[in-house]
């Protein structure tokens, strides 16, 4: 089965055996072809004596930091078949990290994540409520992992309007329009989770402000980060948005600029599923081995989508735990899980500042 | 050359803002006007004794081996011994008056080396201690401020001022200014920071700079020792204890002596340190990360190395076929070392930079290491220790006599 044909498959409709075997040969087919294609991968592949010709499951395929996409340039086409960058939106002064994508790699990029959020907002495009302003958009500067999460996303929308006007304080009377003129259907929302919290729920509460979201559906990501601060956790964020809003669906999820597309969305149970097009495999930090259900570890993200550059095998830098597979409550097929939260950066002890300069 | 006006008017704002942690506080006309004293002075060697036996009191030092270190390493019996060995009675030297000591901010104990050299050179002090909070600086303040409150040694705790302050602050300047010596440790950034602050005429820095280590062991002599388990323990001490990352820690080893020697030590030797570090190494999470992405950043600039198959994610060990120029570019912390075994020692030479520190060895005796240093003359390598010995404090550091540096040597010609 090729790419293509893959992708036409149901999202959440294959269990664990069926996943394994489709997983295996795709992942297998990118192995060798980034082996054969990008320099750097061989020599990494070599340097932990791996070799892609013979027969491996994806368990047991190598994973590269995700970091090491802020070090080196790693692609697996020529220079010329570059159609977009990607870059992640650092800490000011990092590194970001570089991802190359050619026509095909974005292409598939898009038709797998029309498949994921599809099957959660539906498939007619519904008029969309963004929680941003446009200058995330717009200002070309200001171009991030958030900005191209909007646009990414954006596509599953009509009559966009922006909830944030360029001073990040929520347009009540635009949002109110909004509302008005969609009365009574459905409208998709989407932003992350820090702005959706800060700039427009909290804004609502202090403005005394009651909108009715109630056929709304609002996808939101970027991480808890910044919200684990404020004791605000997914439950509290749910429960708080519903009091004020009346919205009852409202679904996290887990993605990344290293394997855009693929993302995890959480279901009504308050789950991220791995689609049929990824998976997550949760490592221990001490050797690296497959931690069992429900044991914390290191995240490690597959996908069948990263062609031009060698990330269809990464190893994230955030701790979750999978909590079971095949028998979610929502009915969902694959792995679900959730996260902890970022790994805590080492205490280093030594004498020398050459570790922060250097990552 | 600064005038008067110029550190006048950086006073009041700038100690503001400075934490005095000894003394309470600071009197500038007082305490710059103090003249330098002979190195060694036997008050000083007095005053270090006492405050050796009282950090010995304090509970606490048993669970801060570093600090242990530090209080036998003050005590009368060394000082005496490194007076012999330091001091020429024959020549007349005078400390060269305020020494600014930067100390590094990751290490705790560095600070109170940086002190003692300039104390027992005959300098008085101004140390500014790491911003971050750490136990061990505590122990030897609290010993410190015990010493000055009851015992009698205001002559010589007076030429010592213990300061904290972040980053940004003025201090750094003031302080520059008013100095006759200013030492910096810390990496290749800080230094050039720090740089940026101007100093009078006759004065100079002291850098102890971003270094790179490696070890050395002759196999044809460790496939005979009976406690290799010890050798190991030494290791962990040079390399895990700091998590590989104060700058005298080997990242490198180098294998000498016949192939099935260096095989079978090899196979005793990581054996032995991977118990010594079962036991006592507690790997952070994020470490983990660190070494596969420095080992396939290493993969990726490199041709045919191979990660030794590994126990756990501790103890990491990546095999060399040729000995690459660059070699100290590709390291990381927590227990990840590259591997080479070479023909014999002037392989090394090539590789050898002005970054190398210090070679921990096995297995070789002096003759032989002066007699290859002399021959090879390399622009590197400032000390040559045995296994275990690496952080011990020498006041020769880094290639510098600090006695003679902290001093000047006043001529006389008479009959």
């Amino acid at each position: 089965m090729n790419l293509e044909e893959y992708i036409s498959i149901p999202p959440y409709s294959l269990d664990k055996s069926q996943k394994e075997v489709l997983l295996n040969n795709l992942l297998r087919d990118l192995t060798l072809h980034h082996y054969h294609t990008c320099v750097e991968y061989r020599k990494m592949l070599d340097a932990v004596g791996f070799d892609p010709n013979q027969p491996f499951s994806y368990q047991h395929l190598p994973f590269l930091p995700v970091r090491l996409f802020k070090m080196l340039d790693l692609k697996s086409i020529p220079d010329s078949e570059v159609a977009k960058t990607m870059t992640s939106s650092g800490t000011t002064g990092q590194a970001v990290s570089k991802i190359y994508l050619d026509r095909d790699t974005a292409a598939s990029q898009t038709k797998v994540l029309t498949k994921i959020v599809s099957s959660f907002i539906g498939k007619q495009r519904v008029p969309m409520l963004i929680i941003d302003s446009e200058s995330v958009v717009k200002d070309r500067r200001l171009f991030s992992a958030r900005g191209a999460g909007i646009l990414g996303f954006s596509m599953f929308g009509t009559q966009r309007v922006f909830a944030l006007n360029n001073q990040m304080e929520l347009d009540v009377e635009a949002v109110a329009a909004f509302l008005l003129k969609n009365q009574g259907g459905p409208v998709f929302m989407f932003g992350f989770t820090f702005m959706v919290w800060q700039h427009f729920y909290k804004e609502l509460i202090k403005q005394n402000i009651h909108f009715d979201l109630s056929k709304a559906v609002l996808i939101h990501g970027g991480g808890w980060k910044k919200l684990a601060h404020e004791s605000v956790s997914s439950e509290i964020f749910k429960q708080k948005l519903f009091e004020s809003t009346g919205i009852q669906h409202v679904h996290d999820y887990y993605g990344m600029v290293e394997q855009t597309g693929s993302i995890y969305m959480e279901c009504g149970e308050g789950h991220l599923h791995a689609p049929i097009f990824s998976d997550v495999i949760i490592r221990r930090y001490t050797d690296f081995s497959e931690a069992s259900i429900g044991e914390k570890g290191i995240i490690q993200v597959v996908s069948v989508l990263p062609k031009s550059y060698p990330g269809h095998s990464l190893l994230t830098e955030d701790e979750g735990i999978l909590l079971g597979e095949d028998d979610c409550r929502c009915g969902r097929k694959g792995k679900y899980f959730k996260i902890i939260g970022r790994l805590k950066n080492a205490e280093i002890r030594g004498c020398s500042d050459v570790y922060a300069t250097r990552f | 050359m600064p005038k008067s006006e110029d550190v006048a008017m950086f006073m009041q704002p700038v100690f503001n803002n400075i934490q005095f942690l000894f003394p309470k506080e600071f009197q500038p006309d007082g305490f710059l006007k103090q003249s330098a004293d002979e190195p060694f002075s036997e008050r000083v060697i007095e005053f270090l004794n006492a405050w050796s036996q009282q950090l010995n009191k304090e509970d606490q030092i048993r669970d801060y081996p570093d600090v242990a270190t530090f209080a036998f390493f003050c005590r009368r019996a060394n000082v005496v011994h490194l007076k012999n060995h330091h001091h020429n009675p024959q020549t007349l030297r005078i400390g060269r008056g305020m020494v600014f000591h930067i100390a590094p901010s990751n290490v705790p104990v560095n600070f109170a080396y940086s002190l003692v050299a300039g104390l027992l050179a005959g300098n008085f002090n101004v140390v500014r201690v790491p911003s971050k909070d750490f136990a061990q600086v505590d122990l030897i303040l609290n010993s410190l401020q015990k010493i000055a409150a009851t015992s009698d040694f205001t002559d010589i705790v007076q030429r010592i001022l213990l300061v904290k302050y972040d980053r940004q602050n003025q201090a750094t300047a003031y302080f520059s200014l008013v100095c006759d010596v200013r030492i910096i440790w810390g990496g290749d950034d800080t230094i050039a920071q720090i740089r940026q602050n101007q100093l009078p005429a006759r004065s100079f820095d002291v850098t102890f700079a971003d270094r790179y280590s490696f070890s050395a062991v002759n196999a044809d002599k460790f496939i005979v020792e009976d406690q290799p388990l010890k050798v190991a323990q030494n290791f962990y001490n040079d390399t895990y204890l700091f998590d590989q990352n104060a700058c005298s820690a080997p990242h490198l080893m180098v294998w000498l002596g016949n192939e099935t020697n260096v095989a079978k030590s090899k196979e005793v030797f990581w054996k032995s340190l991977e118990q010594v570090v079962h036991q006592k190494y507690h790997l952070q999470p994020v470490i983990a990360i660190d070494k596969l992405t420095a080992l396939y950043f290493q993969a990726s600039q490199m041709d045919s190395i191979h990660l030794e198959p590994f126990r756990d994610n501790n103890l990491w060990r990546v095999q060399l076929d040729t000995l690459p120029q660059n070699i100290d570019e590709f390291r990381c912390a927590g227990g990840y070392f590259s591997e080479f075994h070479a023909q014999t020692l002037d392989e090394i030479i090539p590789i050898v930079n002005r970054k190398y520190q210090t070679m921990a060895f096995y297995g070789f005796d002096k003759e032989q290491l002066e007699a290859w240093i002399r021959k090879s003359k390399p622009v590197g390598i400032d000390r040559i220790v045995p296994i275990g010995r690496t952080s011990d404090f020498s006041l020769l550091w880094d290639g510098y006599d600090l006695i003679e540096t902290l001093s000047r040597n006043c001529d006389i010609l008479a009959k």
